[in-house]
This record gives C-alpha cells, sequence and structure tokens, in this order.
C-alpha cells in the first residue's frame, strides 16, 4: 500500500533526514506509527514550536524548551505523548534527535 | 503476543553535594524522555534534594573537586586547581555554589526542586530512605510534595525487580 511515507528518507533512527520533506499529513502518519492515532489541537501547538525551533536553529528542542516555549505542562506533554516524548515528538515533527540534555 | 517488560532504571542518590544531585536528576529526566520507566531512591545526604527547606540551598565545596580548575572562572592559570586552602575561607563554598549555578543556568538547566517536579509530572516515582528519614527525625511533611513514600531498603529492592540500578 502506497503511504506518503514511502518516498520519506529516515535514518536507522526512524528520525527523517530532510525536515524539508516534513508535511503535517507525514507528521500524521509517523504518529500513528507511534501509537498516537489522533493529533489534536495540543499535539499541534507542540509540533508547531518544534518546526519553528527547527527552522530556526536547525535543531529539535528539548523537553524543557517545549514546556517554557508552549506554555504546555510536563505532565500534559507526557500524557499527549506517553512513553517517551523526547524522541516521539521530534520524529512526529521531522526532526532529528534533540541533542540537549534538559 | 506476550508484553514486553519496559525497560526500567533506578537510581539511588546518597550524596547532598549541588555537583552529586545533577547526575540522577538529568539522566532520569533523559530516561523519561525516551520512554524508560524511572524510579529514585534518596539516602542519607541525598535526602536534602527532597527536602522543602534544603532542595535549593544545596553546596559545593570547593576542597576535595580536584576538577574544578581555577581557569574555569576565566584565570590564565591552566591546569592549577583551586587551592585547598583557599577553600576553606569563609564564603568560598558559597561562591562555588553560585559559579555552579551560574553556568547551569546558563544552559537551561532548572533549580532542583523544578527538576523533581519535572521528573514526578514525567512520571517517575520518588521515595525517601526509611532508615535515614528515622535517624535524622525527618518528617513526611518536610519533603517536597512530589515525593510518593518514605520506604525501606528492601521495598527499594522489591519495587526495582529487574531495574537497571544506578548508584550515586
Amino acid at each position: 500500500m502506497a503511504t506518503v511515507l514511502d518516498t520519506i528518507e529516515f535514518n536507522e533512527e526512524g528520525f527523517m533526514t530532510d525536515p524539508n520533506a516534513w508535511t503535517k499529513e507525514i507528521a500524521e502518519v509517523i504518529a500513528k506509527g507511534e501509537g498516537i492515532e489522533n493529533l489534536a489541537e495540543n499535539h499541534w501547538i507542540i509540533i508547531d514550536f518544534c518546526r519553528k525551533t527547527g527552522e530556526e536553529t536547525g535543531k529539535a528542542p528539548t523537553l524543557r524548551q517545549i514546556t517554557t516555549g508552549t506554555g504546555i505542562s510536563t505532565k500534559e506533554l507526557f500524557a499527549l505523548y506517553p512513553k517517551g516524548p523526547a524522541k516521539k515528538v521530534a520524529k512526529i515533527s521531522g526532526l532529528g534527535k534533540p541533542e540537549g540534555c534538559v | 503476543m506476550t508484553e514486553k517488560k519496559n525497560r526500567h532504571i533506578a537510581f539511588i542518590c546518597s550524596k547532598g553535594d549541588l555537583d552529586m544531585a545533577y547526575p540522577a536528576l538529568i539522566m532520569g529526566w533523559a530516561a523519561l524522555g525516551n520512554g524508560v520507566d524511572v524510579t529514585i531512591f534518596f539516602t542519607f545526604w541525598g535526602l536534602d534534594m527532597i527536602t522543602k527547606d534544603r532542595c535549593n540551598k544545596l553546596e559545593m565545596a570547593p576542597v576535595s573537586k580536584t576538577s574544578m580548575k581555577m581557569k574555569m572562572m576565566g584565570l590564565p592559570t591552566g591546569n592549577l586547581g583551586i587551592p585547598n586552602i583557599l577553600g576553606i575561607i569563609p564564603g568560598m563554598t558559597a561562591f562555588t555554589s553560585w559559579f555552579l549555578k551560574k553556568e547551569m543556568k546558563k544552559l537551561g538547566v532548572p533549580p532542583i526542586k523544578e527538576y523533581i517536579e519535572m521528573l514526578s509530572d514525567g512520571g517517575a516515582k520518588l521515595y525517601g530512605c526509611k532508615m535515614t528519614v528515622d535517624m535524622f527525625n525527618i518528617k513526611k511533611e518536610d519533603f517536597l510534595p512530589q515525593v510518593n513514600d518514605v520506604v525501606t531498603a528492601s521495598d527499594f529492592i522489591d519495587m526495582t525487580e529487574g531495574a537497571e540500578i544506578v548508584f550515586i
């Protein structure tokens, strides 16, 4: 079955290699693969923040940068992206693995 | 399909020095971010990290910190450490603690109390050591509200079956 991911390249850890190839449809498909069936409004607030940070710095933001930058609490961030939000959010946003530690 | 048991890392925090408080918090936070379960057991001086009126007052004395070189403060002193004799001057511990906090802040590292809140919100389980609590006459209400319980060493061993254990 053809999907929007067919033409997209991923590295061995599952992160997109070209952030510019990212689209919202791709995000939705990757999210499903990560166990998130529907991306709600607050999911998108986080993704938009990550995309903006990615464009400005070339890097995926850390979890703390996400919570301070979006005003979404740590609790909600972990509820929206359960079991490993750091990698999940970066993957869904089409960015590389976050490099910061906090 | 059998469910695979999630990876679980348990940290034992036994130190109350500012520089020794951070490793478990940083590693624990990284673990939560990667979907790993985290349990932290605070014992002996490590209890300072979860004690309301101590957690943001942790310090680092320059004496014995052999890796702390004066060049970190921008002095052209190469590999020269802070002479231990200077370390005993009143205010030196406050100075080195202030310096470390300043450098951490530059990297966006939160203070201990906020870190404990983040870890708890991210799902980490935090426990105080019963024996130390009894020994130092600490009460449960002295601890930050994020502390799940005060438990015995045996309880900790039970609840961390199969976990990777890191002693700090």
